[in-house]
């Protein structure tokens, strides 16, 4: 293949990473940035997500569109309850100390793991996409689905952007991050919005896993690389910041599909990972963020 | 940073306060409830060594079920030596350090004559060593070349499944001669892919075809399609297998890739769609491309009556899925390995009337001493030659095509296309 | 009794039943005490950087690899003695952990989990690549015959569980020492107040540099040991999961106390290995025992020991 559809490739599949990214990472990042909580079970609430897309799949009859449909409501809703729960049960009770809430989820992730290996079993499998047409370009096919994905992520980011910025809600989670004891003061149920946002990050994730998991398959370890990608990209972005979060998953979505390109694989992936830790070193706050973490 | 977490390192009037309290409390509690060291020693105890959790979880799963099969038949026809058998499962985690705690947990605390079963090559060689330490007979069914380069020892032997090694070379004529001679080959960036590199390279070289590029894949990888690009255009035929939760990916995406497009041969290692419905959506584009099994998935048109005695007993259907859930797919081009395996122990145990524990080393001889499985119920995938200084089974491979969905096999290697000069004589070296 | 001979009787009495162990336990119990040595040692030396210096680090698994690797390279490719191997390893350790300390310090809390996180998975990632060398995933056996440590054959039990027991001794009487000292006493004031103890006149980066290098010092030490007591060399040994394993030990045994790391590394093996005993979710019983720690003991089980009972305990 010549260099300028090599390009283009690359980079159709940048976009589909950085999506991907944008959206795993779009729930870690609420968390984070508004509870200042850690949460390592985060990519189990995405592979939650993705496991209970396939059984919505097997349950709901019909064309595929159907049950991609209702997954798309049912799986956010599923996995926003587990997170609601496990924020009541525990986190709350730790009074969401780091390090006691980076073991607590640990430990979550570990049951979750068992869960969903106990039920649902250790293979991988696939769940349908909603429609399937591939996009033949002169020098290569594209599945149209995965451009679907890039324009859904979008979506939904923007509509998180809503939330925060433009709802009551919003203004509320915005007052809880900013003082929480004044929050409190002012009447506002800190523990209630706490479960809320854990309970949101949770369902993001789990919305991100049934729009990715079409492209990918539905297994049991699979939530092990969104969270390792997800904290990248939070942290790279400024912890907190939405837009930073945005645009680090571009940065890195798009290097990563450009640079594995070109070189040999392993070898971009141990440059990538170290300019990582160096822009983190030289940039504590992150590329977007007011100060250090 | 002070944590909940971190307790308060004491000052010196909080220890003082403290001391009185603290005396006594020396005594260390007690971690090893004893456990019954049951020695009824009527039946004879096989540990297997199984990939319930982690990577491997999908085969393991299969291997259980096949080793349970196979238990059963092998004790309704009188156990061994008159004795009835019992295996003992014990999950590790398919990881090489819990992979050796293991084996010596079934070896000295549950009293097991032989260990067996693992499959993945990095348990492996983890657990090898603890098997010479021990001095017990470690039988594994993982297809890698470890066994026969010579890297392991006198104790471990593979004498249930053939290895990489000779798997891609017996390919390679059949490859060369059909599909053609310009190869690129794509394979995760490991160990498994090396091996693989390695010897279909040279294997293929000495067929007079080349391997015009090789395209390595990171392991942590989840997305393939931007490797695609850098298959050469001039390729004749595309070399693929890989392993993981992302391979079916893998496969979707080389479909995306080629589409209705003009394409290559695809040769491709069933390890990239091992437990995967060939049916599965996406897939489609595979009509007419070729795989190698180590044991056919679909009843062929001739199986032979072990085969078919062999898919009865452990409850798989004509497709290659479990008799009660049609989605449930087998690892079946691996897993006859376990069955397999346990016949050779039984054979081994017969041959150098194994007493008990202190008869292993007789029993390695014994298996040592073996040079070929005849095809049968003991061995329902094939005929197989071992090599006893090399502790390695060499048997037939099977070359399907995709067929209207179902894979259909084309070719058998011989067992000759399969040998390769010994590279190591184990039973040179010590027990 | 004085509080100092007191604590060190303590410290003694557990070593001495460790030694006790040497012929008392059976042989399987031996293996695993001495490999929980092994871990315990390495996870000592995480301690000394999370515990009682405040140092999360994500990354530790590049340290215990450096051993690792360091020895188990330098033994198969060189040819080179168990004894200087083992050097080697823990040099290796130390090295490597000053280099990442370097950079990885200017860096705070979350930053600096992800920064030696993603120093680690690069260390982890260059196994891979280097598969020629390491066989990567595969890992390398270490030849009985290189298995030698004057004289002793590391593959028998007892010289493996002795050589384990030294290791950790050593270790644990240098931490005991340290931890005791006014260096140790500056590290633990960093840990609860960096701002007081840089206007007390010390500079908390160069004592934090110190106390990481020392923390390497002694993941070095455990994974050249590890290497060469159980004779496998692989890159599983040197992935994510191994920096995240010693938090878990220290958490679980206490962190900041000194004999923490033990009791927490002994009871998850112990945990891990009699629940498939009686469940095949053995993944769900480590999950749950976590979260049930951090509920009602969240100081580890030495650490709430101390806070009800024994508060001298160091």
């Amino acid at each position: 293949m010549s260099f300028g559809p090599f390009l283009l490739l690359a980079l159709m599949e940048g976009m589909v990473t950085s999506a991907v990214l944008a959206l795993a990472a779009v729930g870690l990042s609420l968390v984070f940035g508004i509870m200042r909580v850690v949460n390592v079970a985060h990519g189990e609430f995405f592979m939650l997500g993705a496991v209970s897309a396939w059984f919505v799949s097997q349950w709901v009859p019909g064309p595929p569109a159907v049950a991609f449909a209702a997954a798309l409501i049912l799986c956010p809703l599923f996995v926003g309850a587990i997170a609601a729960l496990a924020d009541m049960v525990v986190l709350k009770r730790l009074n969401y100390e780091p390090e006691a809430t980076i073991v607590a989820t640990i430990g979550l992730l570990y049951i979750l793991q068992q869960a969903a290996l106990s039920f649902y079993g250790p293979d991988a499998r696939p769940v349908p996409a909603p429609f399937n047409f591939r996009v033949q370009l002169p020098w290569f096919g594209y599945s149209g689905y995965k451009i679907a994905v890039v324009a859904a992520s979008a979506l939904v980011l923007l509509g998180v952007w809503r939330l925060l910025a433009k709802s009551r809600v919003g203004l509320i989670m915005r007052a809880t991050q900013y003082d929480r004891e004044t929050a409190r003061a002012f009447g506002i149920n800190v523990d209630r919005v706490y479960a809320g946002v854990f309970a949101l990050g949770g369902g993001l994730a789990a919305l991100a896993a049934v729009l990715i998991v079409p492209i990918q398959q539905a297994h049991y370890l699979m939530g092990t690389d969104p969270l390792l990608l997800s904290f990248i990209v939070v942290i790279i972005g400024g912890l907190g910041s939405l837009r930073g979060t945005v645009i680090a998953a571009l940065l890195i979505g798009l290097s990563d599909g450009v640079i594995s390109t070109f070189f040999a694989p392993t070898l971009a992936k141990i440059v990538a990972t170290l300019l990582v830790a160096l822009v983190l070193v030289f940039r504590p706050q992150g590329l977007f963020g007011r100060r250090a973490l | 940073m002070t944590s909940r977490l971190i307790g308060k390192t004491p000052n010196r009037r909080s220890v003082i306060k403290g001391m009185a309290a603290g005396a006594g409390a020396l005594a260390l509690p007690s971690f090893f409830p004893g456990y019954s060291q049951a020695q009824s020693s009527e039946p004879i105890r096989l540990g297997f060594q199984l990939h319930r959790t982690g990577i491997g979880a999908s085969y393991g799963r299969w291997y259980e079920r096949t080793a349970t099969a196979a238990l059963n038949v092998l004790n309704e026809a009188g156990g061994i030596n008159g004795r009835p058998v019992e295996i003992l499962f014990e999950d590790d985690g398919t990881d090489p350090a819990r992979g050796a705690e293991v084996f010596g947990k079934l070896a000295t605390q549950s009293n097991c004559d032989v260990v067996f079963g693992a499959l993945f090559s990095h348990v492996v060689v983890g657990t090898a060593p603890r098997a010479a330490e021990l001095k017990v007979p470690y039988l594994v069914c993982s297809e890698g070349h470890h066994v026969a380069s010579g890297m392991l020892n006198r104790w471990t032997l593979q004498p249930g499944i053939t290895d990489v090694k000779s798997q891609v070379q017996s390919m390679a004529p059949w490859v060369t001669s059909t599909l053609g001679k310009k190869i690129t080959m794509v394979f995760p960036d490991y160990a498994f892919g090396h091996d693989h590199r390695d010897f279909f390279t040279a294997a293929v070289a000495a067929q007079g075809g080349e391997v015009i590029k090789h395209i390595a894949i990171p392991p942590t990888e989840t997305s393939f399609t931007r490797y695609f690009p850098q298959i050469p255009a001039e390729t004749e035929v595309l070399y693929h297998v890989m392993v993981g939760p992302a391979v079916l990916t893998f496969v979707k995406e080389l479909g995306e890739f080629y589409g209705s497009g003009t394409r290559p041969e695809i040769f491709g290692f069933i390890d990239s769609l091992e437990a995967v419905d060939i049916a599965s959506p996406g897939l489609e584009f595979l009509e007419g491309t070729h795989f190698w099994e180590g044991h056919p998935r679909y009843k062929q048109a001739d199986a032979s009556e072990a085969e078919v005695f062999y898919r009865t007993a452990i409850g798989v259907d004509d497709n290659g899925a479990s008799v009660t859930d049609p989605a449930d797919v087998a690892t079946y081009a691996h897993m006859f390995s376990a069955w397999e395996t346990l016949f050779v122990i039984k054979a081994g145990m017969e041959a150098s009337g194994y007493q008990g524990p202190a008869d292993r080393q007789k029993l390695v001889e014994a298996i040592e001493a073996m040079t070929d499985f005849a095809e049968g119920n003991d061995h329902p995938q094939g005929a197989k030659t071992f090599n006893g200084k090399t502790h390695q089974a060499f048997g037939h491979q099977s070359i399907s095509q995709v067929q209207g969905g179902k894979l259909i096999r084309v070719h058998q290697t011989s067992l000759e296309d399969g040998y390769y000069p010994d590279e190591v004589d184990y039973t040179s070296q010590s027990f | 009794m004085t509080l100092s001979t007191r604590i060190w009787a303590l410290h003694l009495a557990v070593l001495a039943a460790l030694l006790a162990g040497s012929v008392l336990l059976p042989a399987y119990h031996q293996t695993n005490v001495a490999k929980v040595m092994v871990l315990a040692t390495y996870a000592m030396g995480y301690n000394i950087a999370f515990g009682y210096t405040g140092l999360l680090s994500l990354g530790h698994a590049l340290f215990f690899g450096a051993g690792l690797y360091g020895a188990g390279l330098l033994v198969q490719h060189a040819g080179l003695p168990a004894g200087p191997a083992l050097l080697a390893g823990i040099l290796a350790g130390g090295a490597m952990a000053a280099a990442v300390g370097l950079l990885a310090l200017r860096t705070q809390g979350v930053a600096f989990m992800i920064v030696t996180l993603m120093f680690a998975q690069a260390g982890y990632l260059t196994i891979l690549y280097n598969t020629a060398w390491t066989r990567g995933e595969e890992g390398i056996v270490i030849a009985r015959e290189a298995r030698m440590l004057f004289g002793h054959d590391l593959s028998a039990d007892l010289p493996r569980y002795l050589a384990a027991f030294a290791l950790f001794a050593a270790g644990l009487v240098v931490k005991l020492w340290l931890v005791r000292s006014p260096t140790g006493r500056v590290m633990i004031a960093l840990r609860e107040n960096e701002e007081r103890s840089r206007m007390l006149g010390y500079d908390p980066y160069a004592r934090k540099l110190a106390a990481l290098v020392i923390s390497g010092l002694y993941a070095g030490a455990a994974g050249a040991a590890y290497g060469l007591l159980f004779g496998y060399v692989g890159a599983s040994l040197a992935s994510t999961q191994y920096s995240i394993l010693p938090l878990l030990w220290v958490l679980l045994g206490g962190a900041g106390t000194v004999l923490g790391p033990l009791v927490g590394a002994l009871s998850m093996f112990y945990l891990i290995d009699y629940s498939s005993a009686f469940t095949t979710a053995s993944l769900l019983v480590v999950g749950v025992a976590l979260v049930l720690l951090v509920l009602f003991a969240p100081r580890g089980i030495l650490g709430t020991i101390r806070e009800r009972w024994l508060k001298w305990l160091p």
